[in-house]
């Protein structure tokens, strides 16, 4: 048994952990979070949105500290989240007021306020750019001295522009059913575990919490035909969004007197599903029901297939472990799918010790009990 | 930025949570109560139920013991007791009766509890009814409702099928004649020092978020049909080769040269202590 | 009869949908058999009363959606009733409508009281199980921890529905309809139920497999005496087995008597035109 060194376990972990060490130094760069906050903020936004904690520069720690693995550098920023006393919650987040840097329908060519395809890779060729092999900071410079020129020009004034939602627009219609608001509080998930059925508040804060890749893959069997939503996308748009606290002692304090606490950058989805119901002379009808997507930083591929999983929840289905709320809900987190799938490299000794003799034992009295 | 840590990781406020959860799971033993399972500076699956019971309840002045799979030096034991140490600054001890919270993975000591000790035990899965339903919203009702029958089919299965209970570790235990839990993945044999143990038993569920418990001097029994006792795993005819000790969980050793198979306590402290009450000379170097 | 009924159904209703005004009224011009054109609710089950006295079968008729298997499954607690009371003459229950008690209660009643054998087996049984575990459950939820007990009963239990006992280990997935139906009898018989209820066990079987299901039922109710309710759509199985028949239609009870009256003096149109067919 020389797995489980019963004795050397705090010497096996030191030069474990120097190992480490030695392996992030040994190429003898040194990456500034800087950069990393500069040059890899998608990456930065996925651990922000894994991790559901709101912080760029943490994120970017973090993923230093990782060597790049995004399943140790969520963790890295989820245990740390751990030890910060929750004190206050924002007031509700309009984002209708968000300050939009890329908008696109998919539901209609025009759109109040226009479609704005910003920054995205949708339509960027996939194709190794080698000239990023030798990159010169100077054409760099001139390069983004021309854009800012250009942009002057083309948009001499500086008004903000209001993008109002789509939704908004289709509910004036009657397209959508019109709910009254729903006040009621929504339960953290940090300070009390989902318990099932779940309420909305709880399955959406899972879901924006989720693991990318698990979110993406239960929404896209969904809609491949292990599901019943095939949505149509209202509206996707990222942009950021400002943050206000209410005063913790004045509590009827009007909204003006809210302390303003920052920006966040979010990606917001809202799709569109069509579903059939019934009227009021029991005639069945399309109508459609939005699925809605959030998450931290520009994630677009997450927040859609949230909003898929939304609309799947919503509407459970026995038939497909989409519509599952337990099976979405409780394996999409990456601290937990992770650390518990890493697990299993713990010694597991004692527990096969005891498998083995009720193995041993079934096949002794097999053989006196055979005749 | 720099954060200065908070005495055992957790903001005050997140230690009252789980003390909270704690108290109502001995309250009512056997039960599981949901908690707010933070994330850990270790990965779930690898303690953390424990370890946030561990932190929530140990002061200044306490003495730890963590072992995992019976060692005290194992390295996941080592790892968790470093976060402790380091975040706490307690003493830490091998010895079982010097400890006030022994944190433990699969194995109860062979030495008993005391009535002031508190023993933490890391549970990966606390469900013992999840074969039976794999819907939480189902087997909470099954606790609820004392419907305990799937259970008992499971083991009535496995009695059709090989002629006898095949449960490995974990095999369900009726606590308080109330609640069936799962010991967590401990070996059958160490299910009957469950039953009115004199110390505090705690289980944690980091991952699956629930915190159970096992008072002192409870009822705990192992489920069997009154002609298929319970049976704890079988060392007959076998010792320690190191201690001699006959009545102790032993771990089966294979010599990889010449295949000869030999037997060692699982419980180094155990065994360590043995010996030393023997002869106190190759101790040492008997583990290399 | 002069003795007291062993269960006594009150008014049991049973509607899928919130109903409204315009089908409240049983007449009502609005209603499709037992659908409301308006607001869609449908009603399955309607004001149904019925005894069931100690010993003796029971039979309920009618077409198919009339509403047998919603209201057996109402009986059983599988699914909650609308509105409506059931009474059990057994000592500990006597003067309680068992609708209303706890969900422990009714377990109870369901382990000790109550066998059922439902017109789909998979609702019935395990079947992932060994058909012994399937017997087995019953009698474990009534509290039995005596393997040996548990075996020796499930043996005579399926030796009495004629299923080789070499087979017993075997999971019902793998069992023929027929021989499904017979497991959920056996199951339905270990706890000695004082009343038990049958849907349509007969129902997709091949006759000579039917021929022997109704033979083993009319020997347990020889034998053991136990208060059947049996549910069918075919007269026939009814007319085989029941001293005392009803016959629903819509939801409603719509004729009520002995078996043999009914089949010679059917009063109701829709009973005519059944007993006719049969001819
Ligand atoms: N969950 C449900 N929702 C809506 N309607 C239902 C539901 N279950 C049953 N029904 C309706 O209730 C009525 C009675 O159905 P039930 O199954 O009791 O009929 P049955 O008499 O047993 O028929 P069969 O002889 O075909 O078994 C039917 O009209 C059926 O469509
Ligand atoms: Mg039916
Ligand atoms: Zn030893």
């Amino acid at each position: 048994m020389g797995y489980v060194a019963v004795k050397g376990g705090t010497e096996a972990i030191e030069a474990s952990l120097d190992r480490l060490k030695y392996d992030r130094l040994k190429e003898a760069e040194v990456v500034e979070i800087n950069t990393v906050l500069a040059t890899m903020r998608h990456l930065v936004d996925q651990v922000m949105s894994e991790a559901s904690l709101y912080a760029p520069f943490l994120a970017a720690l973090a993923i230093k500290q990782a060597r790049g693995s995004m399943e140790e550098a969520v963790f890295l920023l989820r245990a740390h989240r751990s030890t910060l006393p929750r004190h206050y919650y924002s007031e509700t987040v309009d984002t209708e007021d968000m300050f939009v840097e890329r908008r696109v329908s998919a539901s209609f060519k025009d759109i109040p306020g226009g479609q704005l395809l910003g920054s995205t890779n949708d339509y960027a060729h996939r194709l190794l750019d080698f000239d990023l092999v030798k990159e010169s900071k100077e054409e760099n410079q001139n390069w983004l001295r021309t854009y800012h020129e250009r942009m002057k020009a083309d948009h001499p004034d500086k008004d903000l522009q209001f993008f109002p939602k789509v939704v908004d627009y289709l509910r004036a219609e009657g397209l959508f059913e019109r709910y009254p608001l729903d006040d009621t509080p929504p339960n953290d998930i940090t300070k009390e575990s989902i318990q099932f059925p779940t309420g909305r508040s709880e399955r959406l804060q899972v879901l924006t919490r989720g693991q990318t890749g698990a979110v993406t893959s239960l929404g896209y069997a969904s809609l491949r035909g292990y599901g019943q939503v095939h949505p149509t996308i209202g509206e996707v748009r990222v942009g950021s969004v400002p943050i206000h606290v209410q005063h913790p002692y004045e509590e009827d304090s009007e909204q003006d007197d809210s302390f303003y606490i920052g920006d966040v950058q979010l990606t917001e989805v809202e799709s569109f599903v069509p579903v059939t119901v019934k009227n009021n002379n029991q005639k069945e009808e399309l109508e459609f029901e939005i699925g809605y997507g959030i998450s931290f930083g520009q994630n677009e591929t997450k927040a859609i297939a949230m909003s898929i999983l939304d609309q799947c929840l919503q509407k459970p289905h026995g038939e497909f472990p989409t519509h599952d709320e337990e099976f979405v809900l409780l394996h999409i987190d990456s601290v937990e799918s992770t650390g518990f799938i890493s697990h299993l490299k713990l010694p597991h000794y004692v527990t096969f010790q005891s498998e083995l003799d009720s193995v041993r034992q079934v096949k002794k009295g097999g053989e006196s009990n055979d005749s | 930025m720099i954060a200065k840590p908070h005495f055992a990781f957790f903001d005050e406020g997140s230690k009252k949570e789980i003390r909270r959860a704690t108290l109502k799971a001995v309250a009512i033993p056997g039960y599981q109560v949901p908690f707010a399972s933070r994330e850990m500076p270790i990965a779930r699956g690898w303690g953390t139920g424990g370890l946030q019971l561990t932190l929530s309840l140990i002061g200044r002045n306490d003495v730890l013991k963590v072992i995992d799979q019976g060692a005290d030096e194992s390295v996941n034991a080592v790892s968790i007791k470093k976060l402790v140490q380091h975040t706490t600054g307690v003493s830490v001890t091998e010895k079982t009766q010097e400890a006030d919270i022994i944190q433990s993975r699969h194995r109860i000591p062979e030495k008993a509890l005391k009535e002031d000790q508190i023993l933490v035990l890391q549970v990966p899965n606390p469900e013992p009814l999840r074969k039976v339903d794999a819907r939480e919203y189902m087997t909470k009702r099954m606790h609820a409702e004392d419907d305990y029958s799937g259970a008992w089919l499971l083991l009535f299965e496995q009695i059709m099928k090989f002629g006898r209970m095949s449960t490995g570790a974990s095999h369900p235990v009726y606590v308080n004649g109330r609640y069936v839990m799962t010991p967590s993945p401990i070996p059958r044999f160490d299910n009957p020092k469950m039953h009115q143990s004199k110390g505090l038993i705690l289980l944690g569920a980091g991952r699956e978020k629930k915190i159970f418990a096992v008072p002192p001097y409870t009822s705990v029994e192992s489920l069997a049909f009154d002609d298929y006792p319970f049976t704890v795993e079988s060392f007959e005819g076998k010792a320690c080769k190191l201690c001699g000790s006959t009545d102790v969980f032993l771990d089966e050793i294979i010599d990889p040269d010449t295949g000869e198979r030999t037997h060692q306590c699982n419980d180094t402290s155990y065994c360590m202590e043995q010996l030393n009450s023997e002869e106190k000379v190759e101790v040492e170097n008997s583990y290399v | 009869m002069y003795e007291k009924p062993i269960l006594q159904v009150k008014h049991l209703q049973k509607q899928f949908g919130e109903g409204c005004p315009h089908c409240f009224d049983k007449e009502s011009v609005y209603l499709e058999k037992n659908y409301c054109t308006v607001c869609g609710t449908v009603h399955a089950v309607r004001d149904v009363s019925f005894d069931l006295y100690p010993g003796e079968v029971l039979g309920i008729v009618g077409e198919s959606g009339s509403g047998k298997s919603t209201m057996l499954q109402g009986l059983y607690f599988d699914s909650s009733m609308t509105s409506g009371a059931v009474y059990i003459n057994q000592s500990e229950l006597t003067g309680q409508n068992v609708l209303s008690l706890s969900s422990q209660q009714k377990r109870y009643i369901r382990n000790y009281i109550y066998g059922m054998v439902y017109q789909n087996p998979v609702d019935g049984l395990k079947m992932k199980f060994s058909s012994i575990g399937n017997i087995a459950e019953k009698m474990i939820a009534a509290g039995n921890r005596n393997v040996s007990n548990i075996e020796k009963r499930s043996k005579e239990l399926l030796e009495n529905v004629h299923i080789p006992l070499r087979r017993m280990k075997e999971e019902p997935q793998y069992f023929s309809g027929g021989m499904q139906q017979r497991v959920q009898i056996a199951k339905a018989l270990s706890n000695n139920p004082p009343i038990l209820f049958l849907d349509e066990v007969t129902t997709g079987l091949d006759l000579s497999v039917q021929a022997s299901v109704l033979d083993l039922i009319k020997q347990i109710q020889r034998e053991l005496h136990i208060s059947m309710v049996v549910v069918s759509h075919d007269l026939a199985v009814i007319r085989m087995l029941a001293d005392r028949s009803i016959v629903m239609l819509n939801g409603e009870v719509i004729e009520n008597g002995l078996t043999d009256q009914i089949l010679e003096d059917p009063q109701h149109e829709y009973t005519q035109q059944l007993v006719y067919s049969l001819l």
